[in-house]
């Protein structure tokens, strides 16, 4: 321990808050029993680690709720570096329960497989655990341990069914590519670091204002383009279609939703608290990277014929509205509206997402197919899945009283509550991309109503336990979060971050 | 707005009982088909009677302010309030969609198109009731948005899937369109809510403040508004989703598209666009004008050229619609009152031709108009009741029809002040051609479906017994009961509102009135 950065202060030990810690710590503790009990447990009584991982997230959400009943204010540790306040509570939430919502997609998908079961939740544990830290760091360095603690696990788990090829691939192409991410985005830490001197966001938030140096663009479009690439922004994405379609699909719901919604919580952090004053620089460049996020994603999804490929391209295109009031978010006072409509987005987009992908594994059951052609016909002999389905279809197209409207809604009213001309345009590019987003979402709900079945193989489908669960936690939060929109917004309706965006 | 009744509820009940019979029929097997027609029934008879209570509580001597009031805490995040109820001009068009839902459940009960499977169908037209009606008493731009929307999916379902051999195009068609005025709407109700200091989506709250807007900010923003509105008209160049929608929809489709879904449009024109927006209403009226009256024109020319009867009524919509738009354009009561009396007639008439058309439909196979011949010979009530209904049509008068087009042409003789006269007055001309025009597609229709002799095709008798043509239907047979118990209600409503249209323009009037106050109509 004689790094020079320690030197340079006298060592006091820091306090440590452990029920700020809590939900971290069960989740810890829980990664670490899987761990040891994976060694000990006969290959028969596998399914165990499941329901051990699903209790671990589901303990773990106790302390986050007496964390957010606690009136307390937001708790800061270690100098204000790692701080638990509403923003970092609903998304460790968000994570958890998304967590556990994989967690009951996984269990069959890998006991049927045949995989490695005690490593796969070690590592989805981890992963999650990650996202947590994610939520609360404030501080460049632990914003980048979070993140690679977050991805590691994940391009393992992208390249899980080790005897395919196309998982193979997955997985290679999410870790070069993340990894080179990370050496882009490292950089434009670094030179963050140097033009500042701190690594604390707060910091660098208060010496980042007035003229902007050529440096300090630089830092802050590299950092930006680091994060653009996990959240799988145009034209920083094309690992996603390809990693989406190998990973095993319980992993790819997981890199889809949780990840992304990782990635968006460093950018909106970074943004906010550590350069709101560079907002001439990021603005416009979120403002490109939303606009093709959103047209590019659209227009290939409209020509996917595999499932998963067009949930790929249709999350990309999703990411470009959670983009979209980003671009406008230092202006005027649309700074919280646009916070709200992230987390909002991110909430709702969550519950839909995952509810997708607990019908494709229950069909594809039967189907043994990804194929969108594999839904034809699935009201008439599946009736209840043929409307989740239709629902969550729905309800990613934005059509009310479906949950995605509320996502769609907030963005566009943080867009507009900024009022500038760029706004409205990019209100109107979002409105019309949102009408051919229809396109392909509806192109499922005709396979899934008009079409014949493929095979006239009419049998019915055997859904198990968990997946039926995962439905009924996806499909009501969908229906709930859009039939009383309050509650989402109600989450994310937050006190903005200190320090960002003055005024 | 103080409350004028204590039961304010009745609006509420009115609206969401239908989804109440839809959590029922969620728990009927689909195989029990008899049990979810009944319950289906039920459900929109018992939605039907909540309406009638509520034209029994109304106060028709305040028709012009909104009366059942009610107002929660919905998302109050966003400022968005359920707030609800209705006035002059919403409760006609509410009753309408109960009793065309009712009139549409009867007629369905022996009517399910194929591929069958009534408990989804009348589950969706369930849904379809709750949306139509929550749009005629929300008072809430974001509440009217939502049920805006919610009638999109189950339509695009009914057409989808209970459709013609083109359903999948049509559907479609149908639904991107909707959906991307819906989409320029919402971004102008946003708009409209931060111009107006982002206190509230409250409709009169946005009509007391809307005005102050600038002149420039308010015609964009009617823009976006004008797209939304427009394309569910739908008025030309936006209405080509129409013919395919209707032509491909099911008979129960068609009705329900004609009589209460293009309402939605026009209605949003009346109690959101032009309150809101009066500056811009006065500068967009002359090109609203415009293009209602090249929809009339368009419209009947389309009629001429059409060779099926179910897409030739579908075209006399556009036209029709171009009277209801050429009223409100004019933007005086006048103009207004014939607008609403104009929807509420459209929808009693265009219903009970697509009735007929659906009824044609099933008797001959086809709707090809020069198969079809001698209808009053070979049935003859059949033959009557679809003589009497292209009659209303034209616009005689006497019967329904005739009180929303001629006040319509009437009322462009003279606009609301800072609106060309010159203008108004051709158009005038060119609406009261049109109506000539009506006269000519519908007595042509009529002539050739229902003059002259029984297509041989169709008499059994052609070449002998045994030997029947196509799939060897049953003999034509003329208008059976049920239909009679579906179709009665309506034609009794054409005669009656014709005879007494002041039954209905007593109501409207006071609502209308409030509307234009702002324009010295």
């Amino acid at each position: 321990m004689s790094s020079p950065l320690l030197a340079a202060v006298s060592w006091t030990v820091p306090t440590v808050d452990y029920h700020g810690l809590a939900p971290e710590i069960v989740v810890a503790l829980g990664l670490c029993v899987v761990m040891l009990v994976d060694l000990f447990l006969a290959e028969r009584s596998k399914w165990l680690l499941a329901s051990l991982s699903g209790f671990t997230l589901l303990g773990a959400f106790i302390p986050v709720l007496t964390l957010a009943l606690d009136d307390g204010g937001a708790r800061a540790m270690f100098d204000g570096r790692y701080v638990i306040d509403d923003f970092s509570l609903i998304l460790k939430g968000l994570f958890l329960l998304a967590g556990y919502v994989v967690v009951l997609l996984s269990t069959t998908y890998i006991e049927e497989g045949e995989y490695y079961q005690g490593e796969y939740w070690v590592l989805m544990l981890s992963s999650i655990l990650g996202m947590m830290m994610m939520t609360s760091s404030r501080d460049l360095i632990s914003v980048f341990v979070a993140l690679e603690f977050l991805s590691i696990p994940a391009y393992m788990l992208a390249a899980w069914r080790k005897r395919d090829a196309k998982s193979n691939e997955a997985g290679v192409k999410y870790f070069l590519l993340g990894v080179f991410a990370s050496a882009v985005m490292l950089y434009g830490m670094s030179l963050l670091y140097g033009v500042t001197n701190s690594t604390l966001l707060s910091d660098i938030g208060a010496s980042i204002s007035g003229e902007l140096t050529a440096v300090r663009i630089i830092a802050i479009v590299f950092v930006i383009v680091g994060f653009a690439f996990k959240v799988s922004a145009v034209p920083f994405h094309t690992w996603a279609p390809d990693t989406y379609e190998g990973a095993p699909t319980p992993v790819t719901a997981f890199l889809s939703v949780a990840s992304k919604a990782a990635g968006f919580v460093a950018l909106v952090t970074v943004l906010y608290v550590a350069v709101p004053e560079g907002s001439d620089v990021w603005q416009p460049l979120v403002w490109v990277l939303a606009v093709l996020t959103m047209t590019v994603g659209n227009v290939l999804a409209l020509r996917q014929t595999n499932i998963v490929r067009m949930l790929a391209y249709s999350s990309i295109s999703q990411g470009g509205f959670i983009l979209m009031p980003l671009a406008v978010a230092a202006e005027g006072g649309a700074g919280g509206a646009a916070l709200r409509s992230v987390v909002t987005y991110l909430i709702v987009y969550a519950a839909t997402n995952l509810g997708m992908f607990a019908v494709i594994l229950t069909v594809s059951r039967k189907t043994r197919s990804g194929e969108i052609s594999s839904f034809g016909g699935l009201f008439g002999y599946a009736p209840a899945l043929g409307v989740v389905m239709t629902f969550f279809l729905g309800s990613l197209a934005g059509i009310p009283p479906l949950g995605g409207w509320i996502g769609k809604f907030s963005a566009f009213q943080a867009v507009l509550e900024a009022g500038t001309g760029w706004a409205y345009a990019i209100a109107v590019i979002g409105a019309v991309n949102s009408v051919v987003a229809f396109g392909y979402y509806g192109n499922v709900m005709r396979e899934i109503w008009m079409r014949p079945v493929p095979d006239a193989n009419t049998m019915p489908i055997r859904t198990p336990a968990q997946l039926v669960l995962a439905l009924a936690i996806t499909t009501i939060s969908t229906l709930a979060l859009g039939v009383l929109p309050g509650v989402a917004l109600h989450f994310g309706d937050l006190a903005i971050f200190a320090g960002a965006f003055a005024g | 707005m103080d409350q004028l009744r204590d039961a304010n509820w009745v609006l509420s009940v009115g609206t969401f009982l239908p989804l109440a019979g839809v959590l029922v029929m969620l728990f009927i097997p689909k195989a029990e088909e008899q049990l979810n027609k009944a319950v289906a029934l039920l459900t929109a008879l018992a939605t039907l009677a909540v309406g009638v209570y509520t034209m029994t509580q109304f106060d028709y001597d305040q028709a012009g302010k909104m009366q059942f009031v009610a107002e929660t805490n919905w998302i109050s995040v966003i400022k968005s309030t359920y707030h609800i109820g209705v006035d002059g001009i919403s409760l006609p068009l509410y009753f309408l969609s109960m009793v065309i839902t009712v009139l549409v459940m009867i007629y369905s009960w022996n009517h399910i198109p194929s591929p069958g499977n009534p408990k989804a169908f009348l589950m969706l037209m369930l849904v379809l009731q709750t949306g139509m009606a929550g749009t005629f008493i929300a008072q809430d731009l974001i509440l009217f948005f939502v049920f805006f929307e919610i009638v999109l999916l189950p339509m695009y379902f009914m057409i989808g899937v209970w459709g013609g051999e083109n359903r999948q195009y049509a559907s479609l068609k149908f639904f991107l369109f909707t959906m991307f005025g819906s989409a320029l709407m919402l971004v102008a109700f946003l708009a409209l809510f931060f111009k107006t200091g982002a206190e509230s989506f409250a409709i009169p709250y946005l009509v007391e403040n809307g005005g102050a807007i600038a002149k420039n900010t308010q015609v964009w923003i009617f823009a976006g508004m004008f797209i939304g509105f427009a394309v569910k008209v739908p008025m030309f160049p936006f209405h080509t989703w129409l013919p395919d929608a209707h032509t491909q929809a099911p008979t129960q489709g068609s009705v329900i598209l004609a009589a209460i879904l293009l309402k939605l449009g026009t209605y949003g024109f009346m109690r959101i666009a032009i309150p809101t927006l009066p500056g811009a209403a006065v500068e967009w009226a002359p090109w609203i004008g415009l293009l209602a009256v090249i929809g009339i024109i368009y419209g009947a020319l389309g009629c001429l050229a059409q060779s099926d009867m179910k897409r030739l009524i579908a075209f006399s919509s556009v036209a029709h619609m171009g009277f209801v738009m050429l009223g409100i354009s004019t933007l005086t009561s006048f103009g207004m009152n014939a607008a609403v009396f104009g929807m509420v007639a459209h929808g009693l008439i265009t219903g009970m031709l697509f009735f007929i058309a659906g009824s044609v439909k099933e008797r001959y196979h086809t709707l090809e108009i020069s198969r079809l011949s001698g209808m009053l010979q070979q049935v003859p009530k059949l033959g009557w009741i679809l003589g009497f209904c292209a009659m209303a049509s034209l616009g005689l008068p006497g019967l329904a029809g005739f009180w929303g087009e001629f006040p319509a042409i009437l009322s462009a003789y003279n606009p609301a002040d800072g609106l060309s006269e010159e203008a108004f007055r051709v158009y005038m001309v060119i609406a009261a051609l049109g109506t000539v025009f009506a006269a000519a597609y519908l007595l042509w229709l009529y002539q050739r479906t229902a003059f002259g002799e029984p297509n041989p095709e169709f008499t059994g008798q052609g070449d002998g017994h045994g030997h029947h043509h196509g799939d060897g239907h049953d003999e034509v047979h003329d208008v059976n009961t049920l239909e009679w118990i579906a179709w009665t209600p309506l034609l009794v409503a054409i005669v009656l509102f014709g005879v007494l249209p002041n039954l209905m323009f007593k109501i409207i009037d006071p609502a209308v009135t409030t509307i234009v106050s702002g324009f010295g109509g």
